[in-house]
């Protein structure tokens, strides 16, 4: 168990280097001078020439590439120019807020994912497992930023204005603005509200992928001879469901975590914009937008980063849950 | 051994006391690779006199229809099949794959999948005078793998891959005898020494992909003789095994038969192996029994064509040079099963009178064949 | 003998009757004969066809000299009728004696793709769609750039003369939507066909050579996948001026990780296959062992793949055109048509509303047609 860890840890070693290769020369190799976005019209060619200088720009591609390589190896990451603060310092204050938006996403999805897949499979050809099949897949085929949209359109503009709907969600923020006076309890309610749809632009389009996985994976363990078995012991169809043939099922759907992270730091990029929550899918948008270099290199080495760190727990968890890798 | 377990092991070995003696013999002797014709005719003598005082059979199966409605139409895997096996005795089931033995063993449990399963109306299986067609599943979950349980042919994906051995084994004594965690456990240790593993104390702990076939074989036998059942169905359970594991874990079973005093419903396309174990024999062929009565009758007096066909096509050690004779054709689709006789296109002796429906005739002594040349 | 004279004389009369319909109504009697897809397909397609001939018909006579895409509209317009026309004609002439029941992978395939409702109800919707992409000009009740009085027509909602209502700038979102098909089709195509070719390729090549190249190839694959994809794309397009080329090109360079890893494994276990040992054992030479065994049997899953990835690539691309950095203004695009709406709401819902369920329709259609093509290019599903 221990040398299987120390393997896969050891080979992700070079791919998170590679990551960092590729989001280096993704940034230095495209056209145009980024010093010619701080710069102002009327400075003298000294100064032209001394600001590239102070970024190093001066230098050849591959020397500029070993420096920042060994600068990020020590925790620097440089100095984002747009927020005037060393870039650690930006990921530090974002990157908590998309990790949290993120876990609900993923929580969500994947216990709803997993409850209706096991659903569908154990009712398979019923007629709520078509008709799950069929809204699955209709929220599968959905952009999360369209959802968002309409989520907002009718779950807080409509639901508050138009219907005069009791429950209406905001659809804007992490907080209200009256957050600092609310009591204890209050901050709570106002905070999960703010969650609420957010996580559901971001997790529907997940559970319909997982369901599906899901129903699959069940449909596949159910016919197995051991659950056969399980039956035969005289255990009630909960137990052989829930316990016996659920175990096998969530098997290749710990690979899912792996997978679905990458799409779901991506559908931050909308989700965050849409509702402006304070996170680094936003930040990353607006560096780029900005010419923000040291900061876009830095927010996608630190999502690619977290990507392989994601694959690495899905590979330790399934070796966890299955005994045949564990002892291999 | 707990308490539990001590009194269950003397109730049952009260109950098989009559018998005992006689049967116990009779295994003993057929563990010896073919019956001599005195064992034999000790065997029936002794099946007689069960019959002869015989109230209820352990199990009673009457014109039991499994039908299956598939897209294709509806296969008739078994066609109205009767049949009882005694306490303590056992039954052997004959054929060739696709005639619907394994479908008889999971219809008994109530374990066919439902759809596409049915059993038809008018089938009926009792188990020591319980119907258990129809029953409630909560009466049917008591019964399985408590009082019947059941091994299957792979043993290799027979066992969840995702807990231990020790794990599925104290499940059952969890679930039937209410064992706590700690008791069950230890009993788990008990059962696998009692099945003859090696350092039980080891294995108990250890994944089913750690054990070889036999082993895991093993670890069924377990969990299925954990409550001390009534009845043992055994689906193949030599199958998948090597030679040499094939007449241990026959051996195995005999023995826990004896010691259990429990019947044994032992399925198999193997006639070597039912000439070993068994002391009835139902040959079934197209989802119906064509013949049914003693070892000693099966193997020395075959009625049917297909029996002659099946033991011809046995090889022999002490006939060497014999060519190996082999049934022509394939066992019909359960589909379209063939009007008439259902083995008649495969039959050498078929003719005239053979395209009507066989009926069982019965021909004394509990013997039984599927037709209408025996009877003449 | 006389029976079966008399089965194909009357088999014979029914397809005469089958051709007099189908010169008027052709798909009629396909589905009158039960085969609903591919004979309400001709069906619809025909009438659709007839329809803008006769309501656009100052339109048609125009396109004749009119721009390249108008000329391109009419000549799908002629195409599209003349394949409909014949292909009911030359199919309802058969006669209906024994069919040729192919057994071919291919022919079971098709059978069982056939049999798929849902799937061949996507499929439909996808001819239908490329049609509508094509026929756009002839199609669109107004120019999609055209602007409105910008104070009496801005924000109209659903109404006759502007179905789908306005936008911003007064113009008709009907129109914009139906040209949009034009940009999401395109790109969806495009990019899957470079990424699915240059997937299979490195695929192919990792699987069959092994060794150092397997592991070089494998690692660039693993770093790309996981990129989050989105990010990797925004970067780079941010960096260089968005269009459509780059667009396609960046679309087509960054998905093809997917693809090769499917190919991948599948050339491995393919290579471990009994019959591919069977080959060689019987001496066969190794290219004919890749071109007609390998290739073959590996293209299965990556038919599915691609279909699967036209509809991930449509969400991908209005995905970039709604953050800005996709197709830029003013050529209509369902991303921008969706962002264009977001911030009126509610005041004018139909502007985001009607481009997103273009989009969720079109990739639900890919979807489907994907899911029935893996389910009947799976022998072990099929049985």
């Amino acid at each position: 168990m221990t040398k299987y860890l120390l393997r896969r840890l050891l080979g992700a070693v070079p791919l998170v280097l590679g990551i960092a290769t590729i989001v280096f020369f993704a940034v230095n190799l495209a056209p145009g001078d980024p010093t010619l976005y701080f710069l102002s019209p009327g400075m003298t060619q000294e100064v032209v020439e001394q600001t590239r200088i102070n970024f190093g720009l001066d230098q050849p591609v591959h020397v500029r590439y070993a420096r920042w390589l060994g600068a990020m190896l020590t925790g620097d990451f440089g100095y984002s120019f747009s927020h005037s603060r060393p870039v650690l310092d930006v990921l530090a204050d974002f990157l908590p807020n998309t990790l949290l938006l993120s876990a609900c996403a993923l929580g969500v999805a994947f216990f709803f994912g997993i409850l209706v897949g096991t659903y569908q499979a154990v009712r398979q050809y019923s007629l709520s497992d078509s008709a799950f099949s069929v809204v699955l897949l209709f929220f599968y085929s959905m952009p999360s930023f369209w959802l968002a949209l309409m989520l907002i359109l009718t779950l807080s503009l409509f639901a508050r204005n138009v219907w005069e709907w009791p429950i209406w969600f905001p659809a804007s923020g992490m907080t209200s603005t009256e957050y600092d006076f609310l009591s204890f309890g209050g901050q709570v309610r106002d905070r999960i509200a703010h969650l609420v749809l957010p996580t559901l632009s971001l997790a529907l389009v997940l559970t319909a992928g997982i369901a599906r996985y899901m129903r699959g994976s069940m449909l596949e363990v159910i016919r197995q001879d051991y659950v056969r078995t399980a039956r035969a012991k005289g255990l009630s169809e909960r137990v052989v469901v829930f316990k016996h043939a659920l175990r096998n099922a969530l098997l290749p759907i710990i690979t899912l975590v792996g997978l679905y992270i990458p799409v779901l730091f991506g559908g931050t990029v909308f989700i965050e914009t849409i509702f402006a929550w304070p996170g680094m899918g936003r930040t990353i948008v607006e560096a780029i937008n900005t010419r923000d270099y040291p900061l876009v290199m830095a927010g996608s080495f630190f999502f690619a980063s977290m990507v392989v760190a994601a694959n690495l727990i899905a590979d330790v968890l399934y070796a966890v849950v299955d005994p045949r890798i564990r002892y291999e | 051994m707990t308490q539990h377990e001590a009194a269950g092991a003397a109730k049952s070995a009260a109950k098989s006391a009559a018998k005992s003696a006689a049967s116990s013999a009779a295994t003993a002797a057929a563990n010896s690779a073919a019956p001599s014709a005195a064992q034999s005719a000790a065997r029936s003598a002794a099946n007689s006199a069960a019959q002869s005082t015989e109230v209820e059979p352990l199990l009673a199966v009457r014109d039991l229809r499994a039908w299956f409605l598939t897209d294709q139409g509806v296969a008739k895997a078994v066609d109205g099949i009767s049949f009882a096996v005694r306490e303590g005795e056992t039954l052997g089931i004959v054929g060739e794959s696709g005639c619907g033995k394994t479908v008889t063993s999971l219809a008994i449990l109530g374990l066919l999948p439902n759809p596409p399963a049915r059993l038809m109306d008018g089938s009926s299986v009792s188990f020591r005078g319980q119907e258990l067609v129809g029953a409630e599943e909560k009466r049917l979950r008591a019964l399985r793998g408590n009082e019947i349980s059941m091994i299957f042919q792979e043993p290799m994906s027979s066992l969840n891959p995702v807990f231990t051995v020790g794990d599925q084994i104290a499940e059952t004594l969890r679930l039937h005898r209410r064992m706590d965690r700690k008791a069950a456990h230890g009993e788990a240790v008990r059962l696998l020494d009692e099945v003859g593993i090696p350092e039980p104390g080891r294995r108990v702990d250890e994944y089913p992909h750690q054990l070889s076939g036999g082993m895991r074989q093993r670890v069924m036998i377990a969990m299925a003789i954990a409550c001390a059942p009534k009845l043992l169905i055994a689906d193949e359970p030599t199958t998948a095994l090597d030679v040499t594991i094939q007449a241990q874990i026959l051996e195995l079973l005999a023995e826990l038969r004896r010691a259990h005093g429990m019947a044994v419903m032992l399925i198999t396309h193997d006639l070597g192996v039912v000439a070993e174990v068994c002391d009835r024999v139902i040959v079934m062929y197209a989802g119906q029994i064509v013949e049914s009565g003693t070892v000693e009758d099966i193997f020395v007096r075959p009625a049917h064509p297909y029996t002659r066909g099946l033991l011809a096509s046995l090889p022999s050690v002490g006939t060497p040079g014999r060519r190996l004779a082999s049934i022509p054709g394939t066992v019909p689709s359960p589909l379209h099963w063939p009007e008439g006789c259902r083995f008649r296109a495969r039959c050498p002796s078929a003719g005239e009178g053979c395209e009507r429906a066989q009926e069982l005739v019965a021909l004394g002594d509990g013997r039984a064949a599927r037709c209408w040349r025996v009877g003449t | 003998m006389a029976d079966t004279m008399a089965a194909s004389t009357t088999a014979r009369a029914r397809a005469r009757g089958g051709r007099r319909l189908s010169a008027f109504l052709p798909g009629a009697p396909q589905l009158a004969a039960g085969r609903w897809g591919a004979g309400g397909l001709a069906l619809l397609v025909w009438l659709g066809c007839l329809w803008v001939l006769v309501a656009r018909l100052a339109r048609v006579v125009e396109a004749l000299g009119g721009s390249w895409d108008e000329r391109l509209a009419l000549a799908t317009l002629v195409a599209a009728l003349a394949t409909v026309w014949g292909w009911s004609w030359w199919d309802a002439g058969r006669a209906e004696g024994p069919r040729r029941v192919g057994v071919s992978q291919w022919d079971l395939a098709v059978r069982a793709f056939s049999k798929n409702r849902t799937a061949v109800a996507g499929l439909m919707v996808i001819v239908v769609l490329y049609l509508i992409a094509l026929l756009t000009p002839l199609l669109a009740p107004h120019d999609p750039a055209l602007q409105g009085d910008l104070i009496s027509e801005r924000y109209v909602g659903l109404s006759g003369a502007h179905p789908l209502g306005t936008d911003q700038f007064a113009r008709d979102v009907l129109s914009r939507l139906l040209y949009g098909a034009r940009i999401s089709l395109l790109i969806g195509f495009v990019s899957v066909g470079i990424s699915v070719t240059i997937g299979t390729l490195l695929g192919a090549i990792a699987g069959f050579m092994g060794g150092i190249l397997d592991g070089i190839i494998m690692r660039v694959v693993d770093m790309v996948i996981s990129f989050p994809q989105l990010v990797l794309l925004i970067t780079i397009i941010a960096l260089f001026e968005p269009s459509i080329f780059l667009i396609v090109a960046v679309l087509g360079l960054t998905l093809w990780p997917g693809t090769a890893r499917i190919v991948r494994g599948e050339v491995l276990t393919l290579r471990e296959r009994e019959f591919v040992q069977a080959a060689t054992a019987l001496g066969y030479s190794k290219r004919r062992i890749i071109l007609r065994h390998l290739i073959p049997n590996a293209l299965a899953p990556v038919i599915v793949a691609a279909t699967l990835g036209i509809g991930n690539t449509i969400v991908l691309e209005a995905g970039l055109s709604f953050l800005g950095l996709g197709v830029q203004p003013p050529t209509p695009s369902w991303g921008t048509m969706v962002a264009d709406g977001r911030n009126v709401l509610l005041n004018a819902w139909w502007l985001s509303t009607f481009p997103g369920l273009a989009i969720v329709f079109t990739v639900l259609s890919f979807n489907l047609v994907g899911d029935g093509l893996r389910d009947a290019l799976d022998p072990r599903l099929r049985s």
